[in-house]
């Protein structure tokens, strides 16, 4: 947990030195992260690997060999992925000070744009890949008009993405008409239906997602201006930040990633639905917040985040397996939420008095 | 048939509290049951009876339904488990209720892994289903779908639907008779959500059982199945339409807003049909009591029947009162009109709203 402390910025005292200075203990600030990351994050994801493991014995014992298969676990990460993707993108904006309440709406605006007779037309003249591009267009323009509403319009994130929520499911509807569009573009379907070496291409994505996703929070300087800006805004702006277009970007990879969701939820289901999507948001901001990122921003776990998916979906699998009532998984996740935002909270003021 | 719901975990709760007040409300109804449901097959062994509901071998069924936020898919899933209940050879696994159809799909997947004999599946979204029901179906395991169709008719070895053009036939006949030839009679509509193909066939079978005795829809407004919004349709209506012969109110959950608005606006020139058949409307009906005079029944046992032709596939066992060796491809239920003379008959079988 110290490790954790360390990792936020302490821009108090930053903002009161040089700008260059700053940088450069930001810079050394996120280099003791890397250095750590082996011992500080592995030390607090502990808790997650205990919980994850508890889940996985306990369905050992409960489902025996229907729970230990090949088979359930491909089930496990098929569900998880397109919720795992989308929250890899909330784990920036929220590691960034903000909250994206749109996700859910945006994916299943895009799902529908990527599947209308018109773009399937265009994709089946030209190439499949039309409707992916659609749908990640889709899902990064819905994250601009956020982005630029929450930095340039200082509309609060809350408001400005609870707007955006609405409004791209009313415009779903509208496109759709309310109804299921079946994707008929065979070449889509078998690439995304598809195994790579026995893993579910959907699988992959996650995959691909969550690692590019570490290598920018952790890896790059996008990542920690990330940091900055939810630990801080002012003090990253006084270091030369580009506060304002940092967060515009935040929200826009939100937005590519609620578009890459579409992309899944059309391969999964091959179907475009206004209904795809609902609610998919709060999921994902109970994964990131349980995987140990801060909902006041400045400290972010990828690494957490994938955790965080795969504790919720294992436990509806579980709860499956075993037969057990929904209303209990409802409490047993609500349990799991609550514990985790009061964990948060020693920590956040265990880490206030440190600085 | 279910608005969609936008709060998940609330509804989970909410639809608990429901499910709830169902068990209570139909523990005793159970025998009948058998008896009244379209299905004949398994009624209860009696002289000239089957031995269709002699234990069998164990049959392992999964059970599938979108999220309970109306009365009658609650009503849906509860009737299902209190007919698994009534075989000691059937083992229902009941999965989340959902409205997701990734979460529903990967149930459907779940089941799979578990090898279960049968999977009954009432799918949030027919089309997004199919595959994974095909899926099913190749693997051997059978699939009994209920009232959503899938896409692909090689998706489910048996299909069990209601009638929702027929819903709309009932009650434009019923209406005809009772206003016996009476040239100009206005007549309203409240329908559910339009955008709806459901909705659609019910207002088509409607408009063309009036037209058969020189009837028409004067007024039409759409709800959207909830007692809010039929409280608002109907508050309108009653606004726009100064006298009224006969209203035909698509569904008995937003027939609570839609009685309301009856009450608030202190109108009674008319009378009124309604639509599904909830228990508090058959009481109503039964009572006497309101402008309430009929309504015509969806059942919501179309699961529990689901259930029982699952069970009769499994075992190899045919549907006694047919000639037919095999349980049949579909089987669509039919939408009678329930008035004061014969809601005792469909009393048991009715859903709490």
């Amino acid at each position: 947990m110290s490790e954790g402390v360390e990792r936020s910025l302490e821009p108090g005292g930053a903002a009161t030195a040089d700008a260059v200075v700053v940088t450069e203990r930001a810079q050394s600030a996120s280099g003791d992260e890397r250095g750590g990351l082996l011992h500080g994050p592995a030390a607090r994801n502990l808790g997650l690997v205990i919980a994850l493991a508890l889940l996985c014995v306990v369905g050992v014992v409960t489902a025996g060999d229907r729970f230990a298969s090949i088979d359930n676990i491909l089930t496990i990460l098929r569900l998880a992925a397109i919720t795992g993707v989308l929250s890899i993108g909330m784990t920036f904006v929220i590691t960034g000070g903000g909250i994206d309440l749109s996700v859910g709406s945006v994916l299943g605006l895009a799902s529908v744009w990527a599947s209308t007779l018109a773009t399937q037309t265009m994709a089946q003249d030209t190439h499949w890949i039309v409707m992916v591009f659609t749908a990640l267009l889709v899902g990064v323009a819905c994250g601009l008009v956020n982005g630029v509403l929450v930095a340039y319009g200082n509309v609060v994130a809350f408001i400005a993405t609870l707007a955006m929520m609405v409004a791209a499911r009313g415009l779903a509807e509208i496109i759709s008409n309310r109804q299921t569009q079946r994707v008929k573009v065979q070449g889509f379907l078998d690439f995304f239906r598809d195994d790579w070496l026995g893993i579910p291409v959907l699988v992959w994505i996650f995959a691909l997602v969550s690692a590019a996703g570490w290598v920018l929070l952790n890896r790059t300087t996008f990542g920690r201006r990330t940091l900055a800006v939810g630990g801080n805004p002012e003090a990253a702006r006084l270091a030369g930040i580009k506060v304002k277009r940092h967060t515009m970007y935040l929200y826009a990879l939100a937005g590519l990633t609620a578009g890459i969701g579409g992309v899944m939820m059309l391969g999964r289901t091959t179907a475009g639905t206004s209904t795809n999507g609902m609610l998919y948001e709060l999921d994902a901001i109970a994964a990131v917040v349980v995987g140990g990122t801060l909902l006041a921003g400045g400290r972010g776990t990828i690494v957490g985040t994938v955790f965080g998916v795969l504790i919720f979906t294992t436990l509806t699998n579980v709860f499956t397996l075993n037969n057990l009532s929904i209303s209990a998984q409802a409490i047993a996740k609500g349990v799991i939420i609550v514990g985790a935002v009061l964990l948060q909270q020693r920590v956040a003021a265990r880490s206030r008095a440190g600085t | 048939m279910s608005a969609p719901t936008r709060r998940r975990w609330l509804t989970l709760a909410a639809g608990t509290v429901a499910l709830a007040f169902v068990v209570a409300g139909c523990t005793s109804n159970e025998p009948e049951e058998s008896e009244d449901t379209a299905t004949n097959t398994a009624a209860a062994p009696a002289p000239g009876g089957t031995s269709n509901d002699e234990p069998g071998d164990k049959v392992v069924i999964g059970f599938s339904a979108p999220a309970a936020d109306h009365g009658w898919m609650a009503a849906i899933t509860k009737a299902a488990q209190a007919t698994a209940e009534e075989y000691s050879d059937v083992e229902l696994r009941v999965a989340e209720a959902t409205n997701d159809t990734n979460l529903q799909i990967s149930q459907i997947e779940g089941f799979i892994n578990d090898g279960v004999d049968a999977i009954v599946l009432l799918p949030f979204d027919g089309a997004a289903l199919t595959d994974i029901a095909i899926e099913a179906m190749q693997k051997g395991i059978v699939v009994v779908n209920v009232d959503r169709e899938f896409s692909d008719p090689n998706a489910a070895r048996v299909t069990v639907l209601g009638d929702n053009y027929g819903m709309g036939v009932s009650a434009g006949s019923y209406i005809c008779d009772q206003l016996g030839g009476k040239a100009d009679a206005k007549i309203a509509e409240i329908a559910g959500i339009d955008s709806l193909p459901l909705t659609q066939d019910r207002s088509q079978g409607f408009a063309d059982a009036l037209a058969t005795c020189g009837l028409e829809v004067s007024n039409r407004v759409p709800a959207d199945f909830t007692a809010q919004g039929g409280e608002a349709a109907a508050a309108n209506l009653l606004q726009a339409a100064p006298h009224l012969d006969a209203i035909w109110n698509h569904d008995d959950d937003q027939g609570v807003g839609v009685m309301a608005a009856i009450e608030a606006a202190g109108r009674d020139e008319f009378f009124m049909v309604g639509g599904a058949g909830s228990k508090q409307v058959m009481e109503s009906i039964k009572a006497d009591d309101s402008v309430l005079k009929a309504t015509v029944i969806y059942p919501s046992t179309q699961a529990a029947d689901g259930i029982k032709l699952a069970r009769l596939v499994v075992q190899g066992k045919s549907m006694s009162d047919l000639v037919e060796v095999e349980v049949p491809r579909k089987i669509q239920l039919f939408a009678p009109v329930v008035t004061k003379d014969n809601v005792d008959r469909y009393l048991p079988t009715a859903f709490e709203s």
